[in-house]
This record gives structure tokens, C-alpha cells and sequence, in this order.
């Protein structure tokens, strides 16, 4: 009558290494429980008072037992240590042929925008046997993104953009939660993840008629909010040009001093809401900031225009 | 230990309890007496907090939200839940309630270090109560106990001032009952009583004494700190201010995690009390077990990180906060070896006391190892924030300091009342709580492993079969935890039948009367030797004696 699972769905690679190691440390936790568990019953049933025993000198206390007992959980402590974090490193190493998937987490739901310009909200379609990328923020308070199925979770936080990579490896429905407590309607805001077949999921994008893509809506709020008018052509403000920015080494002046930063996506956020904070050396700090004007689903629009004339070529 | 403490005086000497006006009570800067006040402030916090737990687990019974009728006022309910329960009953229950009373008198001092201080902690503890419940009765607070930011600052509208006051209140009783510990330890121990002669009790109090002065001051002032970003925007951990909301989970953690050796380590004095005494053997590895104890101390300052593995911080800081918190287990797990060690050659007799230790050695070791999985970065990724970690820190902090409290309070319940409880009681009670406990917060882990995420009003149906099940453990564990407060209540209602040492227990609190003295001892006290002096063949040969007498 209920549906009554004792194990969760593997439906991404990183699962099975996941469980792999979760057995691995169950067979640990089930050996000590097990020997502790033992010995106390056992000396409880042969040295239980009235119980004839050997019970003279009884030992107060071993260098060489204590040694045996630290040492032995010490090596096993390595062992996991080493073996879950080379997991965990690897889930914030995406491929670099990973297709990026925006987020935006806010009470009580999840916005989803695919590159390729589709949205959704609660739900998330992915396509099996490709890796993506998540890039994540928040429009208010912290949520955590949590798709137990592919054993990935990761805060959401306002103001910064966090990132998690899975590749799905199982056809079907999944649940994507909220992990981190976000108020009231926190246990609502729950969504389904649909992995489809590559062709279904190319459907899928296309379903709704080919609209723009996430940079091409970029792109057209570049020229709507004015960026175009200093960051574009032949402008008459001095503003740095942002073609093939993304991802490189930008000259920041830091009072008399110049230092390097990366303009990756959190670089372009900051710049256009605090644009004082970090002025490329040799023009004005003239920008205006444009917080509370720009929606956090819009920003991630810019963000990935800038991203697609990395390379030179520009999408107008 | 001494041989002295039991002298004859002209007349019966009053008894701690006899002066029974409500001003002496209220009044009184006896630190037995503090240790009363305390027990039944934390015994009704504790049916305050449990009853609220019993409403949630009701609740939880159905995927769809019934019970509590919105999603509000289930969120208020785990909040309050969540802070009475831990600054309300797991902080205070052991240090200041067998702590209190018995350090003096382990040591073989007349009081604390400073008697009024403590009674001014047992004050401000109270009016930190008295808050706590007036924002329970007039509209809650809805963050969590842990109060993360920018949720606690700009988006709850719920009584987060009042609150963050509270716990600002009930911190400082905290750091007064802790520095009252660390003095008394240092200055008034009786001649003879060196550092290695104390018993375990007192090294492990003095460790947890040590981390309430030096943590709790740092909740202090984030909570402070909270205040007045919701109050005046001040923009410390908000981001829309310029604030980082990582920074508050930084600053929170560096108290509340060393918080858990707080609730657990008077736990492991407790328990190193009761073993050696029915297994009438030496406790086996005296001085790695206090070692231990200031190990688990200090590295518990070190591993605050582990709870933010996902929370955004850098994937390198959760590597060395892994790590680290891997260590802390190895100061633990020696405890559990030395004590399941110490059975060996004993004569072991199974009073209530040692089943509840029994309990808490079991409870503690499944809590301990879960806690290696969530130590392990890549599995915390996965069961963060699930019913996994409410499994596991319910089995640390709720399953061991709630057994070992309950462990120690029988123990000890001759010595503060004078009186005997039955025996057959004592045992159902143990075991109801062991079964109950188990058949809680086990499913809990599978629960979290099939990934249902904590503070859920509403969850999907797959959920559900475990879910009954933990409801119904809740129950089984009521009944075991409402057992004890009937009967050790009724037992006052029979003569002083104890005598001085039911058990036949050394350490100097059992050289007193039952119950003691108002001032503890009658002479000077001079120790000689070194706690733990059991044996197990003459307990064996006395045993034997008794047959013998029974049955010609």
C-alpha cells in the first residue's frame, strides 16, 4: 500500500562513488558497534557478581592497549578522510564541457533558466549522460539546493553565486529540495528533476516555439539598462570594453597599487551593483551602481552575454 | 578515600533539606540547593521542551500538514523546541544539577568558590526561562535555534529580539556556573586531593567548565550582534548591508559546536562514576580518560566548520575542518574503550544506574560513528541539513546526556534525598527509555540517507512508514522518561532509608550522610589515596556471604 523505499535512487555518477563509500563506512560504524557491543555483553554475562571467574588483578591500566585502540582509528580516519574529500573536490570540479543551468532560489521557489532560453520554475529537466553545471543564487534569504537522487546538495546564498556539477546517469522523475531552512513555506518549496533522453530533452528546449537564448536576453538588457551606451562601439564615455573579458585577469587599481582580478561571474555581479569597489586601473570610477535595479534573474541574463562575447564575437 | 569525614558530634547535625521556608530556599547559597533549584527548573523545561516534541512527532505522522494546522506554527514549535531544549535542559542538566552538588563535595570542600554567584547563575537562568516562555505564549520565533542570517535579521517577523535576548540572558549563568567551577576545582580541594586523585567526574566538569567561559561569550556577541542588525541595520551579515551571511554561521558555530562537549562531557563524568562502581574494579585507564576529556576540550574549538561544508565557505576550509573533526572522534572513542575495558574481571551488578550507563555506552557509540560519516565531506554533501543529522545529534546530545543524566540522578538520588526508589521501576525505565529512544531516532537515519530534509511541516508520502515509526518510538519514550519523575517523586514519601552509601561507592560524597550535612563535612577532610579503590573478589566474597546468610 505505501511506497516504502529503504534506499534512494542512483541517478547520477557521482551516486554509486557516493554509496560506495557511505558501505565502506557503514561496515566501519557496524564492526565497532558490533565489538563494543560484544565485549560489554560479554564480560557482562562471565562477570556478573555471583558468577565464578578469574577476577584477580584486574588490569588498571595498558600503554599498549590504549596505543592499539588510538592508532587503529586514527588509520581509519585517514582512509575516509582521504577517500571522501577526493569525492567532495570533485564535485566542484566541473567538466569543462559541462552545460551551465542558472538558479535562483527564493521564498518559495525555485527559477530555473536554461542557456539555450528556456525557464522553469520547480522544475528542472536535464538530459542523461551529459554533465551540468549549476550555477546558483538567491533573491532573499539562504536555500539549499538539494537533489538527493544525484547526492549533490549546495547552499544558495543572496549575493554571491555558488556551483555544483552532476551527470545524470538514470532516466526518470527525482526530488529537488530545499535544504537549508528558508520560512514559512520552506517544506513547499520543493520541485522534480526530469532526466529525459538527449533527443526528448532537445524537444523539450524547443517546445514552447525557439526563443532567445540566455545571452541573446542578455544582450538586449545590455542595451535597455545603458551599458551598451559606455561598454559598446565607439562610445563617448570612457568605459573598458567587455569583449573577451570573461574569465581573464582584469587590472584592478587598488589605491597606488594595481592588482589582478578574474572577472568571473561574481566579479561582473559586483561590478554592476557596487561598480566603486573594484575600478579597472586607468578610467574613472564614473558607473553608477544599478542595485535594486536589476533582478537577480536579469544579472545572470548579462552575466552570460558578457560570458558569450568572451571570445570576441559578439551576438548582436 | 578519608577516613575522618564521619565524625561524632553533640546532637544530629541539621541536613541540607531541613530548613524548609520557601525565603531559606530562595535565598540560599548552599550549592546543594542550587543543584535542587536547578533540577526542578531543568526537569520542567524539559516536559516543556518534550511536550513540544510529542506535538511535532504527531504531526510528522501524516505527509500532509494536520496537526499543528500551518506551517507557522510548526516552525515556531521546532524553534522553541530546539532552544529550550538545549540552552533549557541539555547545557544545565548535568553541570548544574549534579555538578553543583556533588563537585564540593567530591572534593572535599565545604562549598563552591563563590556560593552567591551561584545562586545569582541559577537567577538569571531562570529569568532567561521566564523570557523564553513568554515568547512561547505570545508568538514564537520561527528561525531554528541556530538563528542564520539574513532570515533571523530581515525576513522573520517573528520575536527574534526577544530571543536573541534570552539567550544572551541564559549564556551568562552558563559562564558563572563555569567560572565558579574552574576556581573551586583550582583552590578548594581538601589536602591530599591532587589532580590525580580527583575523580573523573571532577576532571571532566572542570574541561566543560573551561569551554562555557571561553565559548559562551562568543554567542554572546553574535547574537548581540543580530539584535542589532534587525533592529538598526547595521549590515554585518545581511548582503543586501554589505554583510556576509557566512560570517554568522562562523561566529555561531564557534560556540555551538564546542556547546555539544558542554552537554556530553558531563555526560562522560557521569558514566565514569557509575561503571567502576558495579563493576567494582578500578576504572581501567584513569589518566587517558581525564586526558580525554581535555582533548575532546580543546579540539572541540577546532571543528566548528563541519557544520558548513555546503554552506558556501571554501572547499579547502572544509578540508581541514574535516580532518579535524576526524581527531575529536579518537578522544572519544578511548573513553568507550576504557569503560567497555573496566568491565573486565569486574563484578558487575546491574542496578538501574548501570543499565542506563550500559544504555548511554550504546547510544553513544552509534551517535559517535554517524558522526564520523558526517565528518567525511563528500557523505555531509548528501545527509546536511536531512533527518541524518537530526538522527545523529539526537543520539549524541539527547541520547547521551539525557541517559547519563538519568544514570546520574539515580545514582545519586540516595545521597541527595536521603531515600531508596524501587529498583524494579528503575529498571523498566531504563530499558523503556533505551527501546524507545532506539525505535525514535533510528529510522531517523534511513530517513536522512533517503534524503528528507530537516525542518519539514509537510514531506512526501515515501516518507511516510518511517515517519510512524519514529512517532511511535516517541511514545514508548515517553512513557520511560514520565516513569522516573513518578516514582523518585513517590519515594519522598517514605523514610530516609538510604544511609550514607547505598552502593558502596567510594568517593567522599559517600562518606557523608544521606542527606548530607549543610556544610558538607564535619572536620577537615584529608585524602590519602586515589578514587576508584573497588575490589572486585572482595565484592564478589561479600556477595557469596549474603547467599550464604539467605539460604541457611
Amino acid at each position: 500500500m505505501w511506497d516504502f523505499p529503504l534506499f534512494p535512487d542512483q541517478a547520477s555518477t557521482n551516486a554509486p562513488k557516493l554509496d560506495a563509500l557511505m558501505l565502506f563506512e557503514l561496515g566501519v560504524l557496524v564492526f565497532f558497534t558490533m565489538a563494543i557491543l560484544l565485549f560489554v555483553l560479554a564480560f557482562c554475562v562471565r562477570y556478573r557478581r555471583g558468577n565464578a571467574a578469574d577476577r584477580s588483578h584486574p588490569p588498571t591500566h595498558s600503554k599498549a592497549m590504549e596505543a592499539v585502540w588510538i592508532v587503529i582509528p586514527a588509520i581509519l580516519s585517514v582512509v575516509m578522510y582521504a577517500w571522501s574529500t577526493r569525492l567532495f573536490f570533485d564535485l566542484y570540479e566541473a567538466p569543462a564541457d559541462a552545460t551551465q543551468i542558472d538558479v535562483v532560489g527564493k521564498q518559495w521557489m525555485w527559477y530555473v533558466q536554461h542557456s539555450q532560453g528556456r525557464s522553469e520554475t520547480n522544475e528542472l529537466h536535464v538530459p542523461l549522460g551529459r554533465p551540468m553545471k549549476l550555477n546558483m543564487t538567491s533573491q532573499d534569504v539562504l536555500h539549499s539546493f538539494y537533489i538527493p537522487a544525484f547526492r549533490i546538495k549546495q547552499d544558495v546564498l543572496p549575493g554571491r553565486y555558488t556551483s555544483l556539477w552532476f551527470e545524470p546517469t538514470k532516466v526518470g522523475v527525482y526530488n529537488l529540495f530545499c535544504a537549508e531552512y528558508c520560512g514559512t513555506n520552506h517544506s513547499l518549496m520543493i520541485g522534480k528533476v526530469h532526466v529525459m533522453e538527449p533527443a526528448d530533452y532537445e524537444a523539450w528546449l524547443s517546445e514552447k516555439g525557439v526563443g532567445p537564448s540566455q545571452a541573446e536576453e542578455g544582450g538586449r538588457l545590455f542595451v535597455q539598462h545603458h551599458c551598451a551606451g559606455c561598454h559598446r562601439g565607439s562610445q563617448t564615455v570612457q568605459a573598458p570594453r567587455l569583449e573577451g573579458v570573461y574569465g581573464k585577469p582584469v587590472p584592478i587599481q587598488d589605491g597606488k597599487d594595481v592588482h589582478f582580478v578574474t572577472a568571473d561571474d561574481r566579479y561582473i555581479r559586483d561590478s554592476i551593483l557596487l561598480p566603486k569597489d573594484q575600478v579597472v586601473a586607468g578610467y574613472e570610477p564614473i558607473m553608477p551602481s544599478f542595485k535594486d535595479q536589476i533582478s537577480e534573474t536579469d544579472l545572470l541574463k548579462i552575466i552570460a552575454y558578457i560570458k558569450s562575447i568572451a571570445n570576441g564575437e559578439t551576438s548582436q | 578515600m578519608s577516613a575522618s569525614a564521619l565524625a561524632h558530634h553533640d546532637g544530629p547535625p541539621a541536613d541540607y533539606l531541613s530548613d524548609s521556608t520557601v525565603a531559606s530556599w530562595l535565598l540560599t547559597t548552599d550549592h546543594k540547593r542550587v543543584g535542587i533549584l536547578y533540577m526542578i527548573s531543568v526537569t520542567v523545561f524539559f516536559a516543556v521542551g518534550g511536550l513540544i516534541a510529542g506535538l511535532m512527532r504527531l504531526e510528522l505522522m501524516t505527509p500532509k500538514g494536520d496537526v499543528l494546522a500551518t506551517p507557522d506554527s510548526y516552525n515556531r514549535m521546532f524553534t522553541m523546541h530546539g532552544v529550550i531544549m538545549i540552552f533549557f535542559f541539555l547545557v544545565p542538566a548535568i553541570p548544574s544539577v549534579l555538578g553543583n552538588f556533588l563537585i564540593p563535595l567530591m572534593i572535599g570542600a565545604r562549598d563552591l568558590a563563590f556560593p552567591k554567584i551561584n545562586l545569582l547563575s541559577w537567577y538569571v537562568y531562570i529569568i532567561g526561562g521566564l523570557m523564553g516562555v513568554w515568547i512561547l505564549i505570545f508568538g514564537g520565533i520561527d528561525t531554528g535555534w541556530t538563528f542564520y542570517t539574513p532570515f533571523s535579521t530581515m525576513y522573520s517577523n517573528t520575536m527574534v529580539v526577544t530571543a536573541a535576548v534570552t539567550v544572551f540572558i541564559t549564556g551568562f549563568s552558563s559562564i558563572l556556573t563555569g567560572l565558579n567551577f574552574v576556581v573551586t576545582v583550582h583552590t578548594m580541594r581538601a589536602p591530599g586531593m591532587t589532580w590525580f586523585r580527583l575523580p573523573l567526574f571532577v576532571w571532566s566538569h572542570y574541561a566543560t567548565a573551561l569551554i562555557m567561559v571561553l565559548a559562551t561569550p562568543v554567542l554572546a556577541i553574535s547574537i548581540v550582534l543580530v539584535g542589532l542588525e534587525r533592529l538598526f541595520h547595521v549590515g554585518i551579515f545581511d548582503p543586501k548591508l554589505g554583510g556576509d551571511p557566512i560570517l554568522f554561521q562562523h561566529l555561531f558555530w564557534f560556540y555551538s559546536h564546542p556547546a555539544v562537549y558542554i552537554m556530553v562531557l558531563p555526560g562522560f563524568a557521569v558514566i565514569s562514576e557509575i561503571i567502576p562502581c558495579f563493576a567494582r574494579r578500578p576504572i581501567f585507564g584513569y589518566r587517558f580518560i581525564a586526558f580525554a576529556s581535555v582533548a575532546i576540550a580543546i579540539f572541540g574549538f577546532l571543528v566548528w566548520g563541519h557544520h558548513m561544508f555546503v554552506s558556501g565557505q571554501s572547499m579547502y576550509a572544509g578540508a581541514v575542518f574535516s580532518i579535524l573533526s576526524f581527531l575529536v572522534a579518537i578522544p572519544s572513542a578511548i573513553k568507550v574503550f576504557n569503560w567497555t575495558a573496566t568491565l573486565y574481571k569486574g563484578s558487575i551488578k546491574f542496578d538501574t544506574p548501570m543499565l542506563y550507563a550500559l544504555g548511554f555506552i550504546g547510544l553513544f557509540t552509534i551517535g559517535g560513528l554517524t558522526g564520523l560519516m558526517l565528518a567525511s565531506l563528500a557523505i555531509d554533501v548528501h545527509v546536511h541539513d536531512t533527518y541524518f543529522v537530526v538522527a545523529h545529534f539526537h543520539y549524541i546530545m539527547v541520547g547521551g546526556t539525557t541517559m547519563a543524566y538519568l544514570a546520574g540522578i539515580h545514582f545519586w538520588w540516595p545521597k541527595i534525598s536521603g531515600r531508596t526508589y524501587p529498583e524494579l521501576w528503575g529498571k523498566l525505565s531504563a530499558l523503556l527509555v533505551f527501546v524507545g529512544f532506539n525505535l525514535t531516532f533510528f529510522p531517523q537515519f534511513l530517513l536522512g540517507y533517503l534524503g528528507m530534509p530537516r525542518r519539514y511541516f509537510e514531506y512526501r508520502p515515501e516518507f511516510q512508514v518511517l515517519n510512524v515509526m519514529s512517532t511511535a518510538g516517541a511514545s514508548i519514550l515517553a512513557v520511560g522518561l514520565i516513569m522516573p519523575l513518578v516514582y523518585l517523586l513517590l519515594s519522598l514519601r517514605q523514610p530516609r532509608n538510604a544511609g550514607p552509601n547505598p552502593w558502596g561507592a567510594t568517593g567522599l560524597e559517600w562518606q557523608v550522610e544521606s542527606p548530607p550535612t549543610t556544610h558538607n563535612f564535619h572536620e577537615p577532610v584529608l585524602v590519602t589515596c586515589e578514587p576508584y579503590l573497588y575490589s572486585p573478589e572482595e565484592a564478589e566474597r561479600e556477595y557469596a556471604h549474603v547467599q550464604h546468610v539467605h539460604s541457611s
